[in-house]
């Protein structure tokens, strides 16, 4: 939810409306869940979980056993995994992306949590926010030191995926 | 200025703006994030109010009764479950006339447990004495909080409120909001006035015992004050679009009704999925329309009346089950009530229970069953799942 927070956040900072919700399930870090995030230029009234999204992002490779990520999933659509290791069954027409966000957040975090880092990666491969904005929601979110080192672990992701296109 | 934050935080924000001098609440999902926040506001100097940490909800509202009559603004929140347990205090505070201000987190009620979003908790108090206004979304849940108390402490009114928000749906999306200044809220909302106070130099009694010869007439004045509080929502609704510009002035509100054939009744957050699927069917040729029914109590019936003239076929949206009614929802029976004169075809179709999601198809499959006469039914159940 956190990731799907920040992302809403700076897409707002882009000047665009948006909408970051829950799929509301269990309450604790580490459990599966699903979050949603919508961005329009005008207010968004629809409040729908969302069955056809344009990008996913799946933070952890290991629900790819058990949930079929790609469901819905429009054709040209891009799909951020965190993961070095191939994807299967992917999908005609859909865009993987790959990065080692959980890597990358326990060289510049110390820690496995790999939202900021997968938003950088999100932010390189999609455009949808740029890296100003995604900077300015984590300056706002975090304080201090916790603040650049997510932007450090953002940015370093962001030009990973950058680099690679 | 637009900010984007979290719809209970939004809530919580209205809520401190709204100077309470009591908060007690015990937190319950999907309200946790509203009472969690009010508590960190207080305990950082940030709320002027004292936060009372108590052992149930039922404590909560009984000590927001006690503050109330002693003259204070209070604030409570509750839902589902916790809302069931102070039951008993929710009829007390409607009874005393006390003007508590309580957010609903709108939760299903169990058994089975179910933590997420419909209506049936705050519609189960329908006959409390307690208003129940609805809001759409992050804003307008937010901003009939300010309206809430102004209309609940008028002398003309004096009633409880309940500003209902549908559980984690609007409580927990993030989305932008305007929140006012406090140089604002203060302008729009004055600092309490009680009629009556419990003053020790001034002794009189809240609540008390009421024999045969007069405990009618204190029911008859509730339902009286119920019902110029329709009036007086209307121009505190109307003061307040003219100092903030957002528009709630009607106990109800219509959207693309005009030369509509059909149209859809809700409450709360569905409506804005609903206006979405309007447009799509408004663009393919369906004379088809909203309206939103914003106060449930007191119920307007005759804006219902007025702004349904003319529609043939009205589908009511019901996120609860009034059990054993043959019109299965407790939207639809006030609304046939309000409508039923012109004689249009009226049906209540529930669902969105305990958290299913409603689509945008689900809105149009509705649509359609009303303008077919299919009758009062579930949507969206699983048929495998029944015996």
């Amino acid at each position: 939810m956190t990731a799907a927070e920040l992302i809403a956040m700076a897409a707002f900072k882009s000047n665009v409306y948006s909408q970051a919700f829950p799929a509301f399930g269990v309450e604790r870090r580490g459990a599966p869940v699903q979050a949603f995030v919508r961005f329009d230029d005008r207010k968004i009234r629809l409040r729908s979980q969302i069955y056809e999204p344009d990008y996913i992002i799946v933070q952890d490779i290991t629900l790819l056993k058990d949930v079929n990520v790609f469901a819905g999933l429009k054709e040209g659509g891009i799909a951020v995994i965190n993961t070095e290791k191939d994807v299967e069954n992917v999908p005609a027409g859909v865009k993987i992306l790959k990065i080692n966000a959980t890597k990358i957040a326990l060289e510049v975090l110390g820690l496995p949590i790999e939202n900021t880092t997968l938003m950088g990666a999100f932010a390189a491969a999609t455009g949808e926010i740029s890296l100003d904005a995604l900077k300015a929601s984590l300056n706002e979110r975090f304080a201090g030191p916790l603040a650049e080192k997510n932007i450090r672990a953002a940015e370093t992701a962001y030009n990973i995926v950058k680099g690679e296109m | 200025m637009l900010q984007i934050t979290e719809g209970s935080h939004a809530v919580a924000e209205a809520v401190k703006l709204c100077r309470p001098q009591v908060v007690s609440a015990y937190p319950i999902t999907p309200q946790t994030h509203i009472v969690e926040r009010l508590a960190e506001m207080v305990a950082d100097g940030d709320l002027n109010g004292e936060y009372i940490c108590v052992e149930s909800e039922f404590s909560a509202l009984s000590s927001c009764v006690g503050a109330s009559a002693a003259g204070s603004r209070v604030y409570s929140a509750t839902t589902s479950q916790g809302l069931a347990f102070m039951a008993e205090v929710v009829f007390n505070a409607a009874g005393m006339r006390l003007p508590i201000v309580m957010t609903i987190a709108n939760r299903a009620l169990g058994a089975p447990l179910n933590i997420w979003n419909d209506q049936q908790d705050s519609i189960f108090l329908r006959d409390s004495g307690w208003m129940q206004i609805y809001g759409e979304d992050a804003q307008e849940a937010m901003d009939l909080h300010f309206i809430a108390y102004k209309l609940a402490e008028r002398h003309d009114v004096l009633l409880p409120c309940f500003v209902c928000l549908d559980g984690f749906i609007v409580s927990h999306t993030f989305e932008p909001v305007d929140i006012p200044s406090q140089k604002e809220i203060d302008e729009f909302l004055p600092a309490f006035n009680p009629l009556h106070r419990l003053d020790a130099k001034n002794p009189m009694s809240f609540g008390m015992y009421a024999t045969p010869d007069c405990y009618q007439e204190f029911r008859y004045e509730i339902n009286a004050a119920m019902t110029r509080a329709k009036a007086a929502y209307c121009e505190i609704a109307a003061e307040f679009k003219a100092k903030f510009g957002r528009d709630y002035t009607g106990l109800v509100e219509g959207y693309r009704l005009e030369d509509a054939e059909t149209a859809i009744v809700a409450m709360g957050s569905i409506c804005g999925t609903a206006k979405d699927a309007i447009d799509e069917m408004r663009d393919a040729g369906e004379k088809v329309g909203l309206l939103k029914i914003r106060s449930f109590r007191p119920f307007p019936s005759e804006e219902v009346r007025t702004a349904l003239k003319g529609v043939k076929n009205i589908a009511v949206i019901e996120k609860n089950i009034s059990i054993g009614s043959r019109m299965l929802g407790a939207v639809g029976l006030e609304v046939k009530d309000a409508v039923y004169k012109d004689s249009p075809n009226i049906f209540s179709y529930v669902g969105g229970l305990g958290g299913r999601d409603i689509r945008k198809r689900d809105i149009k499959q509705i649509v359609q069953w009303a303008k077919e006469g299919r009758n009062d039914c579930f949507f969206g159940l699983r048929e495998e799942l029944l015996k």
